[in-house]
């Protein structure tokens, strides 16, 4: 076989493997007649009435304003609790502990402590929540990439007299952006889980409500169209984030082409 | 300029550049602050953990959370000691790290063998991208209510729910790994006339060992998440449970003396696989330098 047929026989499978699952999954679940499993047209079509765009505004809109808000005070608090951080042994020392603890903590222990303390079921605790375990990954990678920076980068710029917050701005931030990314791109996923898990908590609007609430009456449609719906969103916040990644680390890949 | 050149004459030697490398990394100081740094390393953290500990209490105490919402530190502690020498406890803890520990050897015996199939072979590795790429994003939360129509309270779910998180990052470490493979080195062995099977254990399984070493550590944590989330939507008996019956009776101090409870499961588990990790990364030239 040539390269050029082989290559050819490559992207056909590429293609030719998802289609043949979904057909798969429409035939297995027509012949099962099983409630729990609705045919994958059942599903695709409960999707359109619900999700384009009939109920996108009263669900849909909340759930990716949460993930949004919570998503951003993460990685905004990180950056800016990261780069002090990763810049001063003392601090970094002291602030560790704490760190590794949150960070291991599982999610949805918190979820009861979340209400109680905020008093509420609503917005806040939901971004609240979010925010504080998107916190780590941001976190932990902004020290990480500013701990990886070369030292006499910074040496060199001081010696030079370059103000402290200029280096940091120009040298710290930069250097570190790489390693930020990735944890911001670890965050976002956590985004979309915890609000999931926050919503199927206790809501009263989102997608994680919508999944409660078609499971407790039973409504097989809704909940697999919700299922599908939370895939979905997973999936294209992940690319539009790493297109967002391409844009911002473009002069990072060009530098890093240009060198090795 | 005059600072420049105090700096630079300072920073001549090129032994002194290293030094203040090494300072930098935390891992070798300069003489005249050795002694210093090396007790801040023990009495800083201790420090900074009783001063946050004091300030929960205070805050508690002076009721700037009210102790309704916010028990103190010292109750909570109490709440947690009088909890642990109960024995619903420590099964239900027990059964906690049961899921948590079939879930991620699930994921393990299932993501490891595909993971190194769809990073030696190219072909496989294109027609399973798609499904794939949809798949792993999925929030496994999403299958909370499809488990809990089809396999019910039961530890199949719980297991089910950690298997199908922990797999995921596994795998996409684990085909890293094996992509990531010395070519010279299975060249060679194949001009050595070493077979395809020679090849798999001795040059690529060892070289990804790293790579699976780092997904063990991440899917652990995800797999010890799933299995509280199943026991806390739907009820599996285990710590999650727990939490989601002190929270209906609103026994408060008991949802706290938990979440400390599950958070330390959380930090233990995390360390003995970071330990295991920094063991498959001995040998690694990345290591070298921080292990001193």
């Amino acid at each position: 076989m040539s390269a050029r047929s082989y290559r050819l026989v490559k992207i056909g499978a590429e293609i030719a493997v998802p289609v043949a699952i979904l057909v798969a999954w429409q035939l297995w679940t027509a012949h099962a007649q099983s409630p729990r499993f609705p045919r994958l047209s059942t599903i695709l079509t409960t999707f359109q009435d619900m999700w384009l765009f009939s109920q996108f505004g009263t669900h849909v809109v909340p759930s990716l304003e949460r993930v949004g808000l919570g998503f951003a005070i993460a990685a905004v608090a990180g950056v800016a609790i990261g780069i002090p951080l990763g810049l001063s042994r003392v601090s970094r020392a002291a602030a560790m502990p704490h760190i590794e603890y949150w960070r291991a903590m599982p999610p949805p222990a918190l979820l009861p402590i979340s209400i109680v303390l905020v008093h509420s079921i609503g917005n806040e605790q939901k971004i609240a929540f979010i925010a504080f375990f998107c916190l780590f990954p941001v976190l932990l990678n902004t020290i990480d990439g500013v701990r990886g920076i070369d030292p006499t980068l910074i040496d060199t710029a001081r010696s030079y007299g370059v103000p402290r917050h200029e280096r940091i701005r120009r040298l710290v931030l930069p250097g570190a952006m790489p390693q930020i990314m990735a944890g911001m791109r670890t965050s976002l996923s956590l985004a979309v889980i915890t609000m999931v898990l926050a919503e199927y908590f206790s809501s009263t609007s989102g997608v994680g409500y919508v999944l409660l609430i078609s499971k407790n009456t039973y409504q097989l449609g809704p909940m697999w169209a919700a299922i599908v719906l939370i895939g979905v969103l997973g999936y294209l916040l992940n690319v539009l984030f790493i297109l967002a990644e391409r844009r911002l680390l473009a002069w990072h890949r060009g530098w890093r082409a240009a060198t090795s | 300029m005059h600072q420049a050149m105090r700096y630079t004459s300072a920073m001549a030697a090129p032994g002194d550049v290293a030094t203040a490398a090494a300072a930098y990394d935390g891992a070798l100081a300069p003489r005249l602050r050795s002694r210093l740094p090396r007790l801040g390393t023990i009495a800083i953290p201790v420090l900074s953990i009783a001063a946050s500990l004091l300030l929960w209490e205070a805050v508690s105490r002076s009721g700037l959370i009210s102790e309704r919402d916010l028990p103190a530190m010292s109750t909570s502690f109490q709440e947690l000691w009088a909890m642990i020498k109960t024995e619903p406890f420590w099964a239900a803890f027990a059964h906690t790290v049961e899921g948590w520990a079939i879930g991620l050897s699930l994921a393990a015996v299932l993501a490891i063998p595909i993971g190194i199939l769809l990073g030696v072979n190219d072909f496989a590795a294109s027609a399973f991208r798609i499904p794939i790429e949809f798949l792993r994003p999925i929030p496994s939360a999403a299958l909370i209510p499809l488990l809990f129509l089809t396999l019910g309270t039961t530890l199949k779910s719980e297991v089910f729910l950690a298997t199908f998180g922990a797999f995921w990052p596994l795998l996409v470490q684990t085909m890293y790994g094996a992509r990531d493979v010395d070519p010279v080195a299975i060249d060679t062995a194949r001009s050595f006339g070493v077979g395809p099977r020679e090849r798999l254990l001795r040059i690529t399984l060892p070289s990804a060992v790293p790579y699976i070493a780092t997904g063990l550590r991440i899917s652990s944590t995800v797999a010890l998440i799933l299995a509280f989330t199943a026991e806390l939507f739907m009820g599996t008996p285990g710590l999650g449970q727990l939490v989601n019956q002190a929270q209906a009776y609103g026994l408060t101090e008991q949802l706290y003396a938990l979440a400390i409870a599950t958070g330390f499961l959380g930090v233990a588990i995390h360390i003995a696989f970071s330990a295991l990790e920094r063991r498959a990364l001995r040998w690694h030239p990345s290591q070298r330098s921080t292990g001193a």
